[in-house]
């Protein structure tokens, strides 16, 4: 497959804008889109861009707009407005929202993957392995925890080849620790196949973990640009209140352990520093935990 | 045997071919209301051909599909939720259907053969138009089974991985319009739906593939339709009635038997 292949280094954090225009093309460039689904504007003149390579992050609150746009940039929703361009034979690998699988539907893994269109065997192992679930192939999808089934989905987006992974609120229903290993697993795939990556997040605090771009949705673009600028923004303070403040000050500690997808620990080599280790579950960002939303 | 029965049963066992994985389609989807809904209406169906003086099965296909055309365009709107509307749809069709045909003064006497079926009646010719449709059905079935099973699991993502949703969801409707055609005759206007998510209900225990399931519940209904008339005859009960009571029975009985798998420790989703 003669994909785009950008040298990414091992850069896990975000990365200087500079090293994205390396890239050419834009993977898919959106430009005054306007959506209304009956009376009401779901989506005002918004653009936006997602290069080769990068991960590119929505947030906003609900009812923002935010799969509308997803679901305008798969081709699932026409746009009233504006104009989309999508790089000329773009393949994009799409991870819908809260995917559920009714439990009356008998349908192990490997048959779920197969469902997206038909794969080499080879294909469909790179796939599997690049998540970790080749020990759920032969699982019943219905069985799997919210992560596990997420990984899948992502897997099954993986095995187009995709120039462009779409991920809504991938991190919904999964645990905490969870969370953080499925955004590295995240951030790894797009190392190496060197796609870029649209994500729907309301998930602040990881958002700013790992993202190039963010783009602050509220009907229209708020504002835009690194996670840093945008989370001092008085548009995105406005719509996430003080508690976004500490988001980023949560996951600036520095850890001395990770977990892998599995959930078990791994020591990172060469962290010698005590630290408090990841949250359980709640972001111990101080005072915040008591203040009403 | 008489002859009759044994035209019964291969009446049945026709209907239940199709209806059987059509039926496992309509329970992954949720579509248990939608069917019951176009069901209630095939009376309607039935009083559209007596006017036009076509067939009537084609009647009931031709009504059944107008019903679904109009369904899935009213669940565009956000004002009356579905659920609403199918309930709506299914008894209005139903009362519509006995007002229409209370006007055709020679049918009032087969009028409970349509709402509970009338399968010791069934005609060879009828047979053979039964086992026309559902082979026809299951051809087309088979021709959309990947893609419909995709359409299934999630929507957005099966048009985002470029399925044709829409003529798959039609040719879906279409597939259920024609087992009610043939449904009618064995089971009844007001039955069908039972005989199609029945024996895909039993089916599940013991599924471990949507195929296997849909073989199974084909296996669920033919043994419904054989045990059903058996019954019917020794303790002269009605025949449609009967075949529902004996899908029911077997419904149980899988779940009995599903728990004891269970505790045995091979229950059917802990795989292999």
């Amino acid at each position: 497959m003669p994909g785009v292949s950008v040298d990414r280094g091992g850069a896990m954090t975000g990365s200087p804008l500079a090293s994205h225009s390396a890239g050419g093309e834009p993977l898919v460039d959106c430009d005054d889109i306007t959506v209304r689904l009956g009376d009401r504007p779901v989506l005002e003149k918004v653009s936006i861009v997602v290069q080769p390579g990068e991960i590119v992050t929505l947030i906003g609150p609900n009812g923002s707009g935010k799969t509308t746009l997803v679901r305008t940039i798969l081709g699932l929703q026409t746009p009233q407005g504006g104009r989309i361009r999508r790089r000329p034979g773009l393949k994009i690998g799409y991870v819908p929202q809260r995917l559920s699988i009714d439990p009356i539907l008998p349908l192990t893994v490997r048959r779920f993957l197969r469902l997206g269109g038909k794969h080499d065997e080879i294909v469909l192992q790179r796939a599997i392995d690049e998540v970790g679930g080749s020990d759920l192939m032969l699982r019943q999808i219905g069985q799997l925890s919210g992560g596990e089934l997420q990984r899948m989905a992502l897997a099954r987006a993986l095995l187009r080849q995709p120039d462009l992974l779409v991920l809504d609120e991938p991190l919904q229903g999964v645990d905490f620790t969870g969370q953080l290993a499925l955004f590295n697993l995240i951030d790894r795939v797009r190392q190496n196949r060197g796609c870029g990556v649209l994500m729907v997040s309301h998930d602040l605090h990881l958002v700013m973990k790992g993202t190039d771009r963010v783009f602050c949705l509220n009907r229209h673009i708020c504002c835009s640009g690194q996670p840093e600028t945008v989370s001092r923004h008085p548009e995105y303070l406005a719509l996430f209140g003080p508690r976004a403040e500490e988001s980023l000050a949560v996951y600036a500690h520095s850890h001395d352990h990770d977990h892998a997808l599995s959930g078990e620990v791994v020591t990172l080599p060469g962290a010698g520093r005590a630290s408090d280790g990841p949250a359980k579950g709640r972001p111990h960002g101080g005072g915040a935990e008591g203040t009403s939303e | 045997m008489e002859d009759f029965l044994i035209r019964a049963f291969l009446a049945g066992l026709g209907v239940v071919l199709l209806a059987g994985p059509l039926g496992c389609f309509i329970v992954w989807r949720r579509m248990a209301y939608f069917g019951d809904s176009l069901a209630h209406n095939a009376l309607l169906g039935v009083a559209l051909g007596l006017l036009l003086g076509i067939d009537l099965s084609l009647g009931v296909i031709a009504g059944s599909a107008m019903l679904a055309a109009f369904l899935l365009a009213m669940q565009q709107q956000k004002q009356i939720a579905s659920d609403t509307l199918l309930g709506l749809m299914a008894h209005s069709g139903l009362a519509l259907g006995l007002v229409v045909l209370s006007f055709f003064e020679s049918l009032r006497i087969d009028l409970l053969s349509y709402l509970f079926g009338d399968i010791l009646a069934v005609s060879t010719t009828e047979l053979i138009w039964v086992y026309v449709s559902a082979l026809v059905g299951l051809v087309v079935l088979i021709a959309i089974w990947r893609p419909l099973l995709a359409v299934t699991v999630h929507e957005d993502l099966a048009r985002a991985e470029g399925v044709a949703v829409w003529p798959t969801r039609l040719a879906f409707v279409l597939l259920i319009a024609i087992v009610i055609s043939i449904a009618m005759k064995i089971v009844g206007i007001l039955l069908i739906t039972a005989m199609l998510i029945i024996p895909a209900a039993t089916a599940r225990r013991f599924a471990e593939t949507p195929e296997q399931m849909a073989v199974l519940a084909v296996v669920a209904g033919a043994v419904a339709v054989f045990c059903g008339l058996a019954g019917s005859v020794v303790w002269d009960t009605p025949s449609g009635p009967s075949v529902v009571v004996a899908a029911f029975l077997g419904f149980l009985a899988s779940l009995a038997a599903g728990g004891l798998r269970r505790r045995l420790g091979s229950g059917p989703s802990s795989a292999s």
